[in-house]
């Protein structure tokens, strides 16, 4: 079921994000600039190698992590393919120029527009590696806590990790809901009668949603909130995450000088 | 057994009220003092009915009664979560309105000095992981930050959680949950615990271990008072029982003994089978 899947999916990230590897080591504050540097030399750059070093860097660096390689390329390009490739893939045709391959019914693939989708291909390809590199060797907590490296309100960190833990109580909740559904199943549903069922386990999951919600706003007062959060990070600078710091900024820097 | 008053006297000090040979009784002064409480959800759906109660410093007390008795409506009245449609709650001698909390003084005191530890305990893990659970409330209070630091890591020690400090709350067992929710407010020290229906959805491992953890705090000296209609762990952990029956009326008080020993008044309360 693909609940099912999204929890694995998210349990597999905190269990490689945990384990011991490079980027793992590395303070999540710089690991979220870095992330975002990266994002800046991927998007300045016109240069189609200095992208592809970039991707195999991002590669390499996922392999000193311990991220399995295949799970890594899979999470990245999978998603790729469905989006990003449909908006390619006409660039391939329309664009004008040396033609490289005649097709039937009289489409052709030019030089320009092979370029200008493998552009295009790669530096989403890099930058959403770029993402999933950060999220595989980041608990998700540690992620939204160094947002506030980036000057994010604590109220907005509060809210977004309090979405993010109660996003899994729903998800446990409705894939619990459906399974009871199947449970007591005898005959195959209509597609009206799948509607109107799908129709009510939305409503209650909302209602309970909103209970929750109110309830755990009670929680909080209890312990002291006064609508405004007080928070603190726990994260230390040492010389190893200055180190690549440095490292990371003249990579970028020299990634955005050659790629003019 | 007729529900009884435990008491009434307003103010701080110790009061005689007895001796034997040489040894004086003292009443420790309450800490809560419930007056005739009402309290109707949407104005209109009865949870609480003229409920008079007095729980007294140090002591533990089990709030019984069946599901939708109101137990966990009058734990959060309590806590100065809702307030009452008539009647009044005095506790440490001053009235709970929403006003006394609009102060900046009272609430921090209140909220040092008193903890609910709520049924669902997903509704009390609410932040990422159990390291910011525990630093949560004293984070709210205002402490510094190697204060903060301090008493999460005490709290995690204290409930054997050291190992889940950076686990986050939908990767915990039942019984871990509950532990780290007991510990989520262990980091204020509370004066005042109400707890409930604590032993929900636990194994009996884990229900021995809250048993142990609720009678060390009554050792401790804390006041522990516990909403349950479980009437296996009433006997272990409270000195006083207070019955809520399905008219949501305080229908009786007394020791574990003499509640637990009446049947007529329990297979009343839909606590047991006719």
């Amino acid at each position: 079921m693909d609940i099912d899947h999204t929890l694995e999916q998210s349990l597999f990230a905190e269990k490689t994000a945990r384990q011991p590897g490079l980027l793992q080591e590395l303070d999540p504050r710089l690991k979220i600039l870095s992330a975002l540097l990266v994002l800046l030399a991927v998007g300045l750059s016109r240069n189609l190698t200095v992208i592809i070093v970039l991707y195999f860097l991002m590669l390499a660096l996922a392999l000193f992590s311990k991220i399995p390689l295949a799970f890594f390329i899979k999470r990245v390009w999978l998603f790729i393919t469905f989006f990003t490739g449909v908006i390619a893939l006409p660039a391939l045709f329309i664009t004008p120029g040396t033609v490289l391959v005649y097709l039937p019914l009289g489409l052709v693939i030019t030089k320009t527009g092979l370029a200008t989708a493998m552009f295009f291909l790669l530096r989403v390809g890099t930058s959403v590696s770029v993402a999933v590199l950060l999220v595989l060797t980041t608990p998700w907590n540690s992620v939204l806590k160094s947002l506030g490296v980036l000057r994010i309100p604590p109220v907005i960190i509060l809210i977004l990790g309090m979405t993010y833990r109660y996003i899994h109580l729903l998800l446990h909740l409705t894939n619990d809901m459906f399974l009871s559904r199947k449970s007591r199943l005898l005959r195959r549903m209509k597609g009206p009668e799948e509607r109107r069922l799908i129709a009510a386990t939305t409503g209650t999951l909302m209602n309970k949603s909103l209970q929750v919600s109110s309830e755990v706003y009670l929680a909080m007062q209890s312990r002291g909130f006064r609508n405004y959060p007080r928070t603190m990070d726990t994260f230390k600078m040492r010389r190893i995450d200055w180190l690549s710091g440095v490292l990371v900024v003249m990579m970028v820097a020299a990634a955005i000088w050659l790629g003019k | 057994m007729a529900v009884g008053r435990a008491g009434g006297h307003d103010g701080c000090s110790s009061h005689l009220v007895g001796k034997i040979g040489n040894l004086q009784i003292m009443e420790t002064p309450p800490i809560f003092d419930v007056n005739g409480l009402c309290y109707n959800y949407d104005n209109q759906i009865p949870a609480l009915e003229h409920v008079s109660l007095t729980v007294r410093r140090g002591e533990r007390l089990v709030i019984l009664g069946s599901n939708g008795s109101g137990k966990s409506t009058l734990l959060k009245i309590l806590d100065g979560l809702y307030f009452p449609n008539q009647g009044s709650v005095i506790a440490f001698g001053r009235l709970l309105t929403e006003q006394a909390f609009q102060e900046e003084a009272f609430n921090f005191e209140f909220r040092r000095r008193v903890s609910l530890v709520f049924q669902d305990s997903d509704v009390q893990l609410f932040m990422p992981s159990v390291w910011d659970e525990l630093a949560f409330a004293p984070l709210q209070l205002g402490l510094s930050q190697e204060e903060v630091k301090s008493r999460v890591e005490s709290a995690l020690r204290d409930l054997q959680i050291e190992k889940l400090r950076q686990r986050a709350p939908h990767q915990l067992s039942g019984g871990e949950k509950k532990r780290v929710a007991l510990a989520s407010v262990l980091g204020l020290s509370p004066d005042v615990w109400l707890l409930d229906e604590p032993s929900a959805g636990l194994d009996p491992l884990s229900t021995a271990w809250l048993l142990d953890f609720i009678n060390q705090q009554g050792k401790a000296g804390k006041t522990v008072i516990t909403a349950t209609h479980d009437l296996g762990i009433v006997d272990a952990i409270a000195e006083r029982v207070y019955v809520l029956g399905e008219d949501h009326q305080g229908v009786a008080e007394g020791t574990p003994h003499q509640v637990l020993a009446d049947k007529a008044l329990l297979i009343s309360s839909r606590l047991m089978r006719p």
